[in-house]
């Protein structure tokens, strides 16, 4: 069982299953080590009528609540941004509101265009092919034509804008700015085995209808029929490397918590921007003391966010509510640098239509706007169906104080050190939020919305995990190199959103897979001379 | 380890503090969240809540200067007015069980307007809505910025 691997992937969410399916038809022994189990769609919250309360205990979007056995705890109290995750086949995406969008041109060539940061090793146009693979395999709903986007063809319909859509699509024509339907990873149609959306309401914490596209349901059947194999509750501990200094395999606690070793030709890292670092910062040895692929210092650094904020109101006329997709639309109006204002880059607006009927009472209450006693009933029923939100989601710059760790104390159950989290929201984004929240005001203002408020930041937001092992050419700025290699250990990739350079402003699932599809390719194409 | 049961007398208090978040209401034929069936819902589903919610009884009983439930009807709510006001995050978790629970009773739901079921596998309706506001987008000409390769 374990004879020494090709190919060995640590991690079966967004990329890792993308990589994996990729690599399958190079006929090469692959393996997966995936330390959660795989899901199933009976066991989702809205199979009951308790699914609101699930998303506070064990489909809550933080490891550190949820607390199942395949969780590690992430010391995250000095960053106002909480990490969010899930840990299963399938990783994150079985957890994400599957808002689908591409990174721009732009955000490729930010120290080019803008002076700040640095230039991707990569642009749009190369991986333009992988985007578009990554849409067929995943299945994407949306619509062609975005004036904000270089052309490019969902594979299904928009989801439809319905009442609270066509409200806000209503209020950014008063304004004259962009809207467009959200490119999302929900199937509107029977998509390749997938069932349509039928308006659950509640996607974030997993599909019952298997509507969204989560690596569990569109590559891994694909990859594994193929031949990959995939070993679920496999917690890996830490790289180990030879004394030629290639790694040589890794060291990993099986479903039974038994100490194993597997040996591989190429292990590829796919366990996101927390997990990836923390790996390679817990594999330590005489070679590597600071970690592997580290002799740049920048492992852990330069995290990424997204910094978020929520602005809400409620309107007169009932809205979507608790019926249908939080996706809906995006405005990209100020995506783009604009010159007349005081920070660079910028941030896209989601529009969500509403939330569950028990969320919906929490947060009414929490905000203060439904009493206890006399005067509950009536508060929140006006409320009940009526709320709009605005979600921004800001680019966030490379920042080496922001970074990943090792908590010296915090282990998860295996012993294995915890990750710990340093971030702090930096200038340039908080003055990006300061503008963006007087801009979704307006938005409220124009949309007649009453009891308006300001979540800012959004502290359970965490859910893009970027830059920690960047990639670029110089071995001495970056980690890996504009294929995914890691610059001190030939036959190690990383294939996760820790590669990215920049953020962009806008979610990063899409980019990240396209990204590791890109990767997968130059591996295929390098084979006899991968470790030259 | 954790006790993951309430005393009585926490129970007792717990019980008259629900009814004070939400109150039964005749105009809109709905119980209370004190309401048997419901109050039973919200004990079994505590779980993990089960620590702050006893911090935020003990508060409860600190304001009360003892048995929260033997108060006056007119006392308790200065009381519980007094603990919303500074109760902080236990409160915070007392509460959001207390509505999580409430608002999926059928009764409760059914004099919402809605169905008391679980979204799947039934689904729900979304109007497409009015997509000709989409063509003023569509005459706008690509903004995207070009990026040097």
């Amino acid at each position: 069982m374990n004879d020494k691997v090709d190919v060995l992937i640590v991690g079966s969410g967004a990329s890792g299953a993308a990589v994996a399916w990729s690599l399958a038809d190079t006929k090469m022994r692959i393996v997966c080590l995936e330390q959660g189990d795989w899901m199933k769609q009976s066991d989702y919250p809205t199979n009951g009528t308790d699914y609101d309360s699930r998303l506070f205990r064990d489909f809550a979007t933080s490891p550190n609540i949820r607390k199942r056995p395949s969780d590690y705890p992430i010391n995250d109290d000095a960053s106002p941004i909480k990490v969010v995750n899930f840990n299963a086949v399938g990783g994150s995406t079985v957890m994400y509101t599957a808002h689908y969008p591409r990174l721009h041109p732009s955000d490729f060539r930010v120290r080019s265009l803008d002076g700040v940061a640095d230039d991707w090793p990569i642009d749009y146009q190369t991986l333009d092919p992988f985007f578009a693979e990554n849409d067929r395999m995943m299945g994407t709903s949306g619509l062609a034509g975005d004036p904000a986007y270089p052309p490019h063809q969902p594979t299904m319909p928009p989801l439809p804008l319905g009442r609270s859509g066509t409200k806000i699509a209503q209020t950014m024509n008063k304004l004259g700015w962009h809207w467009w339907p959200s490119d999302t990873a929900l199937a509107t149609t029977e998509y390749e085995g997938r069932a349509p959306c039928i308006n659950l309401g509640h996607c974030t914490p997993a599909c019952a209808q298997g509507a969204k596209a989560s690596t569990d349901i569109t590559y891994w059947p694909a990859a594994i029929r193929a031949g990959v194999e995939l070993r679920t509750n496999c917690r890996v501990r830490e790289i180990s490397v030879g004394p030629d200094g290639m790694a040589n395999g890794v060291i990993y606690y099986d479903a039974n918590d038994v100490e194993q070793f597997l040996g591989a030709e190429v292990v590829i890292l796919a366990c996101n921007g927390v997990g990836t670092p923390r790996l390679l910062l817990n594999s330590v040895s005489g070679k590597f003391p600071s970690g592997l692929a580290n002799s740049s210092g920048l492992v852990g650094k330069n995290l990424m966010f997204h910094p978020w904020s929520h602005i809400y109101g409620y309107v007169d006329e009932p809205m979507d509510g608790h019926r249908g997709p939080p996706l809906c639309i995006w405005s990209q109006e100020f995506y783009e640098t604009g010159k007349d204002r005081d920070f660079v880059r910028g941030f896209n607006f989601q529009f969500n239509r509403g939330m569950p009927v028990a969320t919906e009472a929490v947060n009414t209450e929490a905000a203060g706007l439904v009493p206890w006693g006399d005067g509950h009933h009536d508060a929140f029923r006006a409320l009940m169906g009526h709320r709009l939100t605005v979600g921004v989601c800001t680019e966030d710059l490379p920042e080496e104080h922001n970074r990943v760790t090792l908590d010296p104390v915090l282990k998860d159950r295996h012993g294995i050190p915890a990750p710990k989290i340093d971030y702090t929201i930096g200038d340039n984004t908080n003055r990006m939020l300061d503008f963006a929240v007087a801009r979704a005001r307006e938005i409220m203002d124009a949309a007649g919305a009453r009891h308006v408020g300001v979540i800012r930041p959004l502290p359970l937001s965490g859910w893009h995990l970027l830059g920690t092992a960047r990639m670029g050419h110089d071995p001495e700025r970056s980690v890996v190199n504009g294929w995914g290699r890691s610059h001190d250990v030939k036959n190690l990739f990383i294939v996760d959103g820790s590669v990215f350079v920049t953020s962009g402003g806008v979610n990063p699932t899409s980019t990240i897979q396209a990204v590791a599809l890109y990767i997968a390719d130059k591996i295929k194409q390098r084979l006899a001379t991968l470790f030259d | 380890m954790t006790d993951q049961t309430l005393t009585p007398a926490e129970i007792a208090d717990f019980h008259c503090l629900a009814g004070i978040v939400v109150p039964a209401s005749t105009r809109y034929k709905v119980p209370g969240a004190d309401d048997d069936a419901i109050f039973a819902d919200i004990l079994n589903s505590l779980e993990r809540d089960t620590d702050p919610v006893r911090v935020a009884l003990a508060l409860l009983r600190t304001h009360a200067g003892g048995s929260f439930a033997a108060l006056s009807p007119a006392r308790r709510a200065e009381v519980a007015a007094k603990l919303r006001a500074d109760g902080g995050t236990p409160v915070a978790v007392l509460t959001r069980n207390v509505l999580l629970c409430y608002y999926r009773d059928p009764r409760v739901m059914v004099s919402l307007g809605l169905e008391a079921r679980p979204p799947f596998p039934k689904g729900h309706v979304v109007d497409q809505g009015d997509w000709s506001l989409l063509d003023p987008v569509r005459a706008r000409p690509p903004f995207w910025r070009p990026a040097p390769r």
